[in-house]
């Protein structure tokens, strides 16, 4: 009697946890189980200009993308030195930037000042940030190459599609993006560093230097992996700002800044061919399931609940 | 010879803090010209007749903002003028902002404070979506839209890339809701409980005041994300009369790059003054919510 109505009564809770939970649910279904389904869907059948009409293809699309696209070598490389460049700014040069604003700049006021400009890339709509860019590399009328005159460098006819310079580009303009997340875990880990450590430090007599290289880097060892684990799974997905800058498919590849994500947006918006592209994004899928499965296992779900 | 060894050391020692001093600021402030240039370009451009190098401006003009009262012809496109977009990108953020608050702080609630089976793999889940880069699945979104017959459909497209975008940002929301919901001490919902309430009545009451600030702080969120988003609307909406803001103004880029940068300019900024307003007063809030996850490169 008495565990019957116990186990009534957890029911009726359990009910109304779905009850609050259910809207939620749906979005998830609609936005994120049902396109993977899709996705996973898609990318064995056949679809070509029309999502309407679609047979069975087996693994055509697969065997086509390691066998067949010989743009896809390419493609890896590019993704790889574009992931790769801009975690060097995101997890590195962000943890040099969270030094100086933390450590260096003794003004709170400042401080303060360096860190919402810093900011203020990542806060920009896509579009507005584009333009600027757009604006900041023009040869005729932009910036860029007349600062670059000044110090005797002589700038490209088009950062778009010279190739060394377009590199730089594609990288700049992530990176100014990606720097100020790192800044900022990287600023808050700094700051929880009790102040003992430090006046222990000072009175052994280290200096600004051994203190950042004895005490802040160990103990920002994780900080700094959670940032490259995070950041790497989002710049597989970024390519916004680079869709939004060289606008088509041609001046992508061209400029050779067609990103594997970049490439599966033309393939499919472009060209119009689904099912390949269903491919393709599914490749990049199952590379960021398995990096988000390490990731748990490398930080734990207690500590990746608390660092987050 | 000692006073000549004390004054070296004394150089060195001041040359040393001089460039404590100036790496820091250098390191710092160097990379920023590009950042802030840009936006002052934006600008003065946008209120002159003509910039030369870069940002030096001519003679100061309100012309550049004629869109606001005269029409907006590209390609084969006219609108009256730009608030019809403005109304198709208010719709846009103001549903996301409303869905992501209801939709989330319920479920923020319920995972913070109600047991449930699988209610840990559920935060895992969370996090995991929360990690996951949601713009790959841009195909199977169109199909989507497609089965749904949402697509092609003028302003039915327009709600579904609505509702995707909320879909796509919910789990970050309701993650930094349960967060706030977790703060609050249980003796305040027991409080209310003694009192009679119902969960339901407990929720609204009491803790959804408390949450205040976790609400708006994701309201703000929402906004950002929604006044901002253009890659979905870029690519489902085909149809010009429900472009939003962003979508014009790359078709624009697009038609009027060499032609006329005042304009651009003066569109542009017209359509970044809320983010830029929402971003100067709550940044603290969404410096805080940024610590809870990277949405953007």
């Amino acid at each position: 009697m008495n565990i019957s109505t116990k186990t009534r009564k957890n029911y009726r809770q359990y009910l109304l946890a779905f009850l609050f939970l259910l809207p939620f649910l749906l979005f998830v279904l609609l936005c994120w189980i049902g396109p993977l389904g899709t996705t996973i869907l898609l990318s064995f059948s056949d679809a070509k200009y029309v999502l309407s009409r679609m047979s069975y293809a087996g693994f055509s699309n697969y065997i086509k993308i390691f066998r067949f696209d010989l743009y896809v070598p390419e493609i890896l490389k590019i993704t790889v030195f574009y992931i790769g460049c801009v975690l060097i700014i995101n997890a590195l040069f962000s943890f040099l930037l969270a030094i100086m604003v933390t450590y260096y700049i003794k003004h709170e006021m400042v401080g303060a000042v360096y860190r919402v400009l810093w900011f203020l890339p990542r806060m920009l709509p896509t579009i507005i940030y584009a333009l600027m860019w757009i604006w900041f590399i023009d040869p005729d009328i932009g910036l860029l190459n007349p600062i670059l005159k000044l110090f005797g460098f002589a700038g490209p006819e088009s950062w778009i599609l010279q190739k060394p310079f377009s590199y730089i580009l594609l990288v700049a303009v992530n990176g100014f993006i990606g720097v100020s997340w790192g800044m900022l875990i990287y600023s808050a880990a700094i700051k929880s560093i009790p102040i003992s450590f430090f006046e222990a430090a000072m009175i052994d007599g280290a200096t600004r230097f051994q203190i950042i290289k004895e005490i802040i880097l160990p103990l920002l060892r994780w900080p700094m992996l959670f940032v490259t684990a995070w950041q790497t799974l989002s710049l597989m997905g970024s390519y916004g700002e680079i869709l939004a800058i060289w606008g088509s498919h041609g001046t992508a590849r061209a400029a050779g800044v067609d990103v594997w994500a970049l490439y599966t947006y033309f393939k499919a918006f472009a060209l119009g061919d689904y099912s390949y592209a269903a491919a393709l994004s599914m490749i990049l899928v199952i590379i960021g399931i398995i990096l988000i499965l390490i990731y748990f296992k490398i930080f734990g779900y207690g500590r990746l609940m608390q660092s987050t | 010879m000692a006073n000549l060894a004390t004054k070296k050391r004394y150089k060195m020692v001041l040359f040393s803090r001089v460039l404590q001093g100036i790496i820091p600021h250098s390191i710092l402030a160097i990379p920023l010209i590009v950042p802030v240039s840009m936006l002052a370009w934006l600008i003065i451009q946008a209120f002159s007749d003509r910039v030369t190098i870069g940002l030096i401006p001519g003679h100061f003009t309100f012309d550049n903002f004629r869109f606001l009262w005269e029409k907006i012809q590209f390609g084969t496109s006219v609108y009256p003028n730009i608030w019809p977009v403005m109304a198709n990108s208010l719709f846009l953020t103001l549903t996301q902002v409303g869905l992501t608050v209801i939709v989330s702080s319920l479920a923020g609630y319920a995972i913070s404070r109600m047991r449930f089976p699988g209610r840990s793999s559920m935060m895992t889940f969370i996090i995991a979506l929360h990690a996951f880069p949601g713009v790959l699945m841009l195909v199977a979104l169109l199909y989507i839209l497609v089965k749904l017959g949402l697509y092609g459909k003028g302003f039915l497209t327009l709600a579904g890339i609505t509702l995707i975008k909320t879909g796509l940002e919910i789990p970050m929301a309701t993650w930094i809701l349960k967060g706030f919901f977790d703060g609050i001490p249980w003796e305040v919902e027991e409080a209310a409980f003694i009192d009679g309430c119902s969960k339901f009545m407990a929720w609204r009451k009491v803790l959804f005041p408390i949450v205040k600030p976790g609400i708006s702080a994701i309201a703000v969120f929402a906004f950002m994300s929604g006044w901002g988003e253009w890659i979905l609307a870029y690519t489902y909406l085909k149809d010009p009369r429900w472009y939003t803001l962003p979508v014009l103004l790359y078709s624009c880029i697009g038609e009027f790059k060499y032609v006329d940068w005042g304009f651009l300019a003066a569109m542009a900024l017209f359509y970044l003054i809320p983010s830029l307003i929402f971003f100067l007063l709550a940044q603290k809030t969404l410096l805080k919510i940024q610590l809870v996850g990277a949405v953007k490169g």
